[in-house]
């Protein structure tokens, strides 16, 4: 018998589907029903002319569980494909973040400074708070947000991962 | 003739192909569901559906048969389906008549059975509003289907149906659920025939890629303890995977046991067939999967009743999966040759790679494993002692027995539905099935109930079989209102009680992990079986002793009409062999007597 690997690994799923009402509760559903993780989602529809949306889909579990939750997800009648882009190879995955800051003094110029180090940028400013607008890979998002803490974050609002193949294959 | 068009007139034809002739919702649906080769649907009114069923009322292509309950509306579909291979077809109303039939679509989800089932819903501009009888039957069935659809607008109308049909019958079959707004069916709905065109994202893989066949063929012929392990899949391939998978036995000489959903798929009487696996399946099927070198496993998917103890699964087997539905694969348990595809192609397929291929296994290793599966066979691990003298306690098995038996002199084709429990266990033991389609059991979903129905929907389709529920008092009693459909109709359904007194079941696990404390499955307030059969136009019969049993089941099978037989079995009989929860397959039970040694888990009380 083939021994199982029971160690837990991250993956991106991304899911083409037809884009119907019910469709995200489908894929939703099912995630929850088989006690899959969801850590984030995105869906926007990609082919306006032929209906066609994408969901991304961060999770994590043993290697047969991930090859599971592609195989479940395969089954629901309006996917076109689904594929495992950690399992696929090299890809790009970022995400949004909106990071609102309330400080004021030293606190406030510290908050500025860091947001330059990461290329975030003010998309709003009063006289006692920013709105940071940061791109890019979820971690660097963590740790901007992290190092907020101290220096007033008062909200955060986060878009989960859309991710794409590198070069020029396509799911 | 009034002005609604009949069906006949109705009926799809060349020459409007494609046009698009204007009738209402109802009249399409009736339409498509010609075109789709139904004869019978299984349904119950209600306001949401009243234009259907006024469509039904003015035309004669469709039969309407009107269950007592819509759960059992689903059952009968699923044992249409199952018994004659087409799809089942079904028509609640919205609310209540759509939650009543989740049961059902669940059971057959569970089962792979080919189901539609149309649902009343209110009018489109009424859905949210918590409008009478309104309940968001899309949202509640999405995990109780394979697919389901709201029909929005009536040019979607037709498409859908026909839709609905393709998706319910091809790759893994499964229910599919078209939820129906009242102002669709009642306005007007262009008519559309069945496209030719492949669905644009759901395309189920039925031919198995050649390299799989051709590395599981290979292994098989290296093979010294090889064996078949058979389920449903087979039967839902058709009559003909069923009959290449006797040609394949034949061929290879190798044994075989099958799951309860795959019994009749081999014939159970022949000398290859080794009982049932799993839980309740025989110390030889058992053994065999535990000792064997090569298991093939076809159209069946590893269920925990299946398994027993993961870790001690046929740990020494190279392992060939067959399945229509990658999901299955590697789900339970991980496997050396993943082959998808139907059942009855990958069957044919190895058949054909078995004569291209050289060799074959070595005849004394196969000669060998024969000779130890006929030792573990010389335990009789079904075996029980019946008191023959006339007085004496009828043995549930015995009953069993008797009733195959006496139905075999018939020589009637025969169809048997059960309910859940022992008795379920003791019909699959006991009764033998030598074709496919004749044995109608929830098995995934474990439905208690499902039996009475089941056997509506079996006689509908094969009014002049002999139909009969095995069934136990308790679980019987859950659906016992379709008395009054088998009365409508005048179905000659025999349900044949296994009375104990007890959800017998319950009880057995209530011995073995709880002390025999036995927490309400004792089935108090019974009715009188021969009354409740009278009131409802039937034959009421009972047995309380062996020297009655063979009188009983002769009258049974000699009346025409319907009988409700009443069989007092022994009370405290528990079904065996048995593997306890969280044991393996060399761990089995044989009799009560080794019940005092079994220590079961903790891991093993936890799990069902």
């Amino acid at each position: 018998m083939t021994m199982q690997d029971e160690t837990t690994v991250s993956a991106v799923i991304s899911i083409l589907v037809e884009n119907e009402s019910g469709v995200l509760a489908r894929v939703i559903g099912l995630f929850s029903g088989r006690g899959y993780n969801i850590e984030s989602l995105t869906v926007a529809p990609v082919e306006q002319s032929r209906h066609q949306s994408r969901i991304n889909i961060v999770t994590s579990g043993t290697p047969q569980v991930i090859e599971q939750i592609k195989a479940q997800v395969g089954r629901l009648v309006p996917v076109y494909r689904v594929a495992n882009l950690t399992q696929v190879g090299p890809h790009v995955a970022r995400e949004m973040a909106l990071v609102k800051v309330v400080s004021s003094g030293e606190a406030r110029t510290e908050a500025l400074r860091i947001a330059e180090a990461f290329r975030a940028r003010a998309v709003d400013t009063t006289a006692t708070s920013f709105v940071f607008e940061l791109t890019g890979a979820t971690e660097k998002l963590d740790s901007f947000i992290d190092l907020m803490r101290p220096l007033g974050l008062a909200e955060v609002s986060r878009t989960g991962v859309a991710a794409i193949i590198r070069g020029p294959r396509t799911i | 003739m009034n002005a609604t068009p009949n069906l006949n007139d109705l009926k799809p034809n060349t020459r409007d192909h494609g046009a698009d002739i204007v009738l209402s919702g109802a009249e399409v649906l009736l339409r498509v569901l010609v075109e789709q080769g139904v004869d019978v649907i299984f349904g119950y009114p209600g306001g949401a559906v009243l234009p259907i069923y006024d469509a039904l009322f003015k035309q004669n292509a469709v039969r309407h048969i009107l269950v007592r309950h819509e759960q059992a509306a689903v059952h009968a579909a699923e044992a249409y389906a199952r018994s004659t291979g087409k799809v089942g077809v079904v028509l609640v109303t919205s609310g209540p008549g759509a939650t009543n039939a989740v049961t059902g679509l669940v059971d057959a989800l569970m089962d792979s059975i080919p189901v539609v089932c149309f649902t009343g819903q209110v009018g489109v501009p009424l859905i949210g509003t918590d409008a009478f009888q309104e309940a968001d039957t899309t949202g509640i069935t999405r995990q109780a289907t394979k697919h389901n659809y709201l029909v929005r607008k009536p040019a979607d109308l037709a498409r859908v149906a026909h839709e609905a049909f393709h998706i319910a019958r091809s790759g893994r079959p499964g229910p599919v659920v078209v939820d129906l707004p009242k102002n669709i069916s009642v306005g007007p709905a262009p008519y559309a025939p069945a496209s030719r065109a492949p669905h644009p994202s759901y395309r189920p893989r039925t031919e198995p890629e050649r390299e799989a066949v051709v590395r599981a063929v290979a292994a098989m012929k290296r093979a010294r303890r090889p064996l078949f392990y058979t389920g449903g899949g087979i039967i839902n391939a058709g009559p003909q995977a069923s009959e290449a998978l006797g040609r394949l036995v034949r061929k290879t000489g190798f044994p075989c046991t099958s799951t309860l959903m795959g019994l009749g798929a081999y014939p159970t009487t022949d000398r290859h067939f080794l009982g049932m696996l799993g839980m309740h399946g025989t110390y030889e099927a058992n053994l065999a999967t535990h000792g064997c070198d090569v298991l093939v496993a076809l159209g069946a998917r590893f269920d925990d009743r299946v398994t027993g103890r993961l870790d001690a699964f046929s740990p020494d087997s190279f392992k060939i999966h067959a399945d229509i539905e990658p999901s299955q694969i590697n789900k339970i348990v991980q496997v050396d040759v993943p082959i998808v595809g139907d059942a009855g192609r990958v069957i044919e397929m190895m058949l054909e790679e078995w004569d291209r291929q050289d060799g074959a296994p070595d005849p004394a290793a196969l000669g060998q494993w024969w000779q130890q599966i006929d030792a573990w066979r010389g335990i009789r691990s079904l075996h029980f002692d019946q008191d023959r003298t006339p007085s004496a306690i009828i043995r549930p098995q015995h009953a069993v027995r008797r009733l195959y038996e006496l139905a075999m002199e018939t020589g009637r084709d025969t169809f048997v539905s059960t309910e859940v429990g022992q008795h379920q266990m003791w019909a699959a033991q006991h009764f033998q099935f030598d074709r496919p389609n004749r044995w109608l059991t929830s098995g995934g979903l474990g439905t208690m109930g499902y039996g009475l129905p089941a056997a509506v929907g079996a006689q509908v389709a094969h009014p002049d079989a002999l139909v009969i529920d095995i069934a136990g008092e308790a679980s019987t009693l859950m659906n016992i209102q379709e008395l009054g459909t088998i009365a409508q109709y005048r179905l000659p359904v025999k349900l044949f009680i296994l009375n104990n007194q007890y959800m017998g079941m319950v009880r057995q696990w209530q011995e073995l992990l709880h002390g025999s404390r036995y927490s309400e499955s004792y089935s108090a307030a019974l009715p009188d079986f021969i009354r409740l059969a009278e009131s409802f136009h039937a034959k009421g019969m009972r047995a309380t002793c062996v020297g009655e049993l063979d009188d009983v089941i002769r009258a049974m099978l000699a009346e025409p009409g319907a009988v409700v037989a009443d069989i007092c079995v022994a009370q405290d009989e528990n079904c065996y062999p048995m593997i306890p929860s969280g044991a393996a397959h060399n761990q089995m039970l044989l009799g009560p007597e080794q019940e005092g040694e079994v220590k079961v888990s903790a891991e093993g009380r936890m799990l069902v």
